[in-house]
């Protein structure tokens, strides 16, 4: 029984197990639910799950159970955020455990309620069940943000070098101003949400792209997919801040301009509804802070790693300099995957902006609904290695494992994403009945770099199955030395100490 | 660890070998499917479920539709026709053929676009996908695409077929109650699809392989229940006895709407995933778009046959 009791703590409790969990959970459904479409439809894969999990797949009604699973993982990426925040952001005991035991039972029993509503035939219970999941996961971010109140005189600035305004932590502030932000923006698809089969019908965004008119309902869901996304995207790059121990002039200059940002592009996103033609300007001035303070992190971190590479090496020059960047590839696929999401969603997305009606209206709507639904699907990929990398880095991968899966992740990512975005924009430069050649390589490169990537996740979460079976496991490592459970505990002066140094 | 990477590397390079290799077949295989494309259906007045959601929609008067999409020979035989009428034009230094259109009102909608009277592009001669030949006085179907789907037309084009024999290209709504009936099936053929229904992107059919520029499709009516050379279809009309309303190349329909100049096509294609077959799927483009994978059927008022 102790055993049990001590695998569901570390599972339940500790930060690496909660990461751990949501993890794996998304790893189990993005398995499943990847196999029933793409090629695995071609190759016959579709059929057999579908059998052996008897899923109800009504075609009116596929629409409907994407926006599910989307909103499956989703909530699991945001408990994953959570969990970082709670674990990297100075804030009492209690309120860490609440948060995250809140938002845990909140993604499980959406994630779990929400796919069997939507797959395996609709009873309404499961509805209510994933509507409750989802309440729980907003209730859990209301505790985030007053736990992360700026103005707490507990935690004001002590070290001059980070972003401060006053005695006030600037880096505290962005992360509360996200969660605020991110806040709103669940209610705005909520709301919209309660009209559902009262004057709202499931669609999906992409499929509207040249409606000229759209109804206010369709504007709200359009705005908080495309906010919820960003925003989750500026936690993460909040977090991988603090893993660099971000600071300095730059961070004296980024930490602000995140914030101004964030709350530029999130008024943006919710005056999709009542001033459509000019929320796409204020999105477009939101973008800039956000992206200069990303980019600003991304220096900072590179500049690190260089630091840190040829401390160790004690080599010299351009070249040192670069290999001592590469050094390793867990805490640079962080920073590299945001310098990359860059050539794959951003100026893409500001390529076709500017010639949307010169050369991507005269396309048909099939090919720009491929670059939406492309890059949206690659930003989310890139988030979700960034994760990946965290947490790999976290629990302390080392030597040629390290080496080998960090460098894997990133080349199987990047070449995919590559790939698909090739795939996206390939009318640029092949005629339609040409095609089928760069189809064929894109989509094959794609699969590919997807399959190593996979394979590594794989390969992680057995290894960390088969280490909790392990009587002294990593496990019981990572939980003995999780600040946040120590304290709790009341038992472990040395985790208060880890955890006082982690909070700077 | 550096087997593992030479492992690694030969997957890859085989991956990618078996994506980009292999010749793909120049000439399809001709076939007769039985299915007559100069055949009409009836599709009478009263109401059905339109779109996704299912919405009770009323057609109030009985129309036609053709059984199939319009040919290549058919196509063919209206070019040399109506260029002998005069009807269209060969601008000969361009290699096109273009014809009147009376234009469409403009409101100034944003991204919208003029389309002002005047001459414009139906088919483009220098195109790789089309599958006719052109020798300066008649046009011929290519061996072996006679029967398979015109493509390669702008909606000018295809309008101006219809409109040339006295028909018309079908509204959405005309064209989704064909499909669909006065049931709510998603498919023309019923609940759920197999991959020997249609012709889309997962079906393997006999002219998959052929992946140059003018292959991929296959002939009208393919989908009727015959097996040819080993692939055993199964018979996929829609209520009203069409075929091919899903899948093999979209489908341009008629409506002009306001504050938009995109012409919406219907049915899905030979490029596509089994959801984009759904009889409510759309895709639309500007009016002189013309692609490989888009092409035609007419509808008229029964009384223009009588």
């Amino acid at each position: 029984m102790q055993a049990i009791r001590s695998r569901f703590t570390f599972l339940f409790r500790s930060t690496k197990g909660l990461v751990l969990v949501a993890i794996a959970a998304i790893a189990l459904v993005t398995a499943i639910f990847g196999m029933l479409s793409g090629p695995m439809v071609e190759w016959g894969v579709k059929d057999v799950v579908v059998r052996l999990l008897d899923l109800d797949l009504v075609p009116a009604e596929r629409e409907g159970r994407i926006i599910m699973l989307y909103h499956a993982i989703a909530m699991a990426v945001v408990a994953i955020a959570v969990y970082l925040i709670t674990a990297v952001v100075p804030m009492k005991p209690h309120e860490q455990a609440t948060i995250n035991a809140t938002v845990t039972a909140g993604y499980i029993l959406s994630m779990i309620c929400g796919l069997a509503f939507a797959y395996l035939g609709h009873e309404w219970i499961f509805h209510g069940l994933w509507l409750f999941g989802l309440s729980l996961v907003f209730f859990a971010g209301i505790l985030l943000a007053a736990a992360l109140w700026p103005w707490r005189r507990d935690y004001q600035i002590k070290d001059t070098a980070y972003a401060h305004w006053g005695r006030i932590d600037l880096e505290r502030a962005a992360f509360f101003t996200m969660a605020v932000a991110t806040l709103g923006s669940a209610m705005f698809g909520a709301v919209t949400g309660s009209y559902w089969g009262n004057g709202h019908e499931t669609f999906l965004a992409e499929d509207l792209i040249r409606e000229p008119h759209k109804t206010n309902l369709e504007y709200s869901i359009i705005g908080h997919l495309h906010i919820m996304l960003t925003l989750i995207a500026v936690a993460v790059a909040l977090i991988v801040g603090r893993r660099f121990d971000f600071k300095g002039p730059l961070h004296k200059i980024s930490m602000p301009i995140m914030i101004i940002g964030t709350i530029v592009i999130t008024i943006g996103a919710w005056t999709v509804v009542p001033i459509p033609p000019i929320a796409h300007m204020i999105i477009y001035f939101g973008s800039v802070p956000v992206l200069l303070a990303a980019l600003f992190m991304v220096i900072f971190g590179f500049r690190k790693l260089i630091q840190e590479g040829l401390a160790k090496s004690g080599g010299r020059g351009f070249g040192a300099s670069l290999k001592a960047l590469v050094h390793d590839p867990l805490r640079f696929g962080m920073l590299w995957q945001m310098v990359f999401m860059n050539f794959t969603v951003s100026f893409i997305g500001i390529f076709v902006a500017v010639k949307l009606d010169e050369i991507f209206r005269v396309w048909p709507a099939r090919d720009e609904r491929l670059i939406l639904t492309g890059h949206w699907h690659v930003l989310s990929g890139i988030v979700a290695t960034i994760i990946l990398f965290y947490y790999a880095d976290m629990v302390g991968l080392k030597g040629k494992v390290r080496q080998w899966f960090g460098w894997l992740v990133i080349v199987g990512s990047d070449v995919a994403f590559a790939s698909v975005t090739i795939f996206e924009v390939k009318r640029l430069f092949v005629s339609e009945a040409d095609q089928q050649p760069v189809v064929n390589w894109t989509m094959a490169l794609a699969d590919i770099g997807l399959i190593v990537v996979l394979v590594m996740l794989a390969g992680l979460m057995v290894w960390r199955l088969v280490d909790l079976f392990k009587r002294d496991g990593q496990w019981r490592t990572e939980l003995r030395h999780d600040p946040h459970v120590g304290i709790a505990q009341g038992d472990a002066p040395e985790s208060l100490a880890a955890a006082q140094e982690l909070s700077k | 660890m550096k087997r593992i990477g030479l492992i690694f590397v030969l997957i890859v390079a085989s991956g990618l070998l078996a994506a980009c290799g292999g010749k793909a077949t120049a000439e399809p295989p001709i076939i007769d499917t039985g299915v007559d494309p100069e055949s009409w259906a009836v599709v009478p007045a009263g109401e059905f479920l339109e779109g996704q959601h299912e919405h009770p929609t009323l057609v109030d008067y009985d129309y036609e539709i053709m059984v199939t999409d319009v040919t290549n020979a058919q196509y063919a035989r209206y070019l040399n026709e109506a260029l002998a009428a005069g009807a269209v034009k060969l601008v000969a230094e361009d290699q096109q053929i273009v014809g009147y259109y009376p234009g469409d009102e403009f409101r100034g909608a944003k991204h919208e676009e003029r389309i002002d009277e005047g001459d414009w592009l139906h088919i483009d001669l220098n195109e790789k996908g089309l599958r006719l030949s052109f020798d300066g006085t008649t046009f011929t179907p290519l061996p072996g695409y006679e029967n398979h789907p015109m493509v390669e037309v702008t909606w000018f084009g295809a309008r101006a077929y219809c409109e040339y024999y006295g028909g018309r290209l079908p509204s959405e709504v005309e064209w989704e109650k064909a499909a669909r009936g006065t049931d709510n099936r998603p498919f023309p053929w019923g609940d759920a699809i197999e991959r020997n229904n249609a012709n889309f992107y997962s079906s393997h059919d006999l002219y998959q392989k052929i992946t140059d520029s003018r292959g991929g499709t296959t002939p009208v009516g393919f989908y009727n229940g015959k097996t040819y050379d080993g692939y055993k279809t199964l018979d996929s009309p829609s209520p009203y006895g069409l075929y091919d309303m899903g899948g093999n190349v979209w489908q341009w329909t008629g409506n002009v709407y306001e504050e938009q100049h995109y012409r919406y096509m219907r049915g899905g294609s030979k490029m596509e995933y089994e959801q984009w077959l759904r009889v409510w799927a759309r895709n639309n483009a500007h009016p002189k778009y013309f692609g490989p994978s888009v092409g035609f059927r007419c509808a008229r008022d029964i009384a223009t046959t009588e």
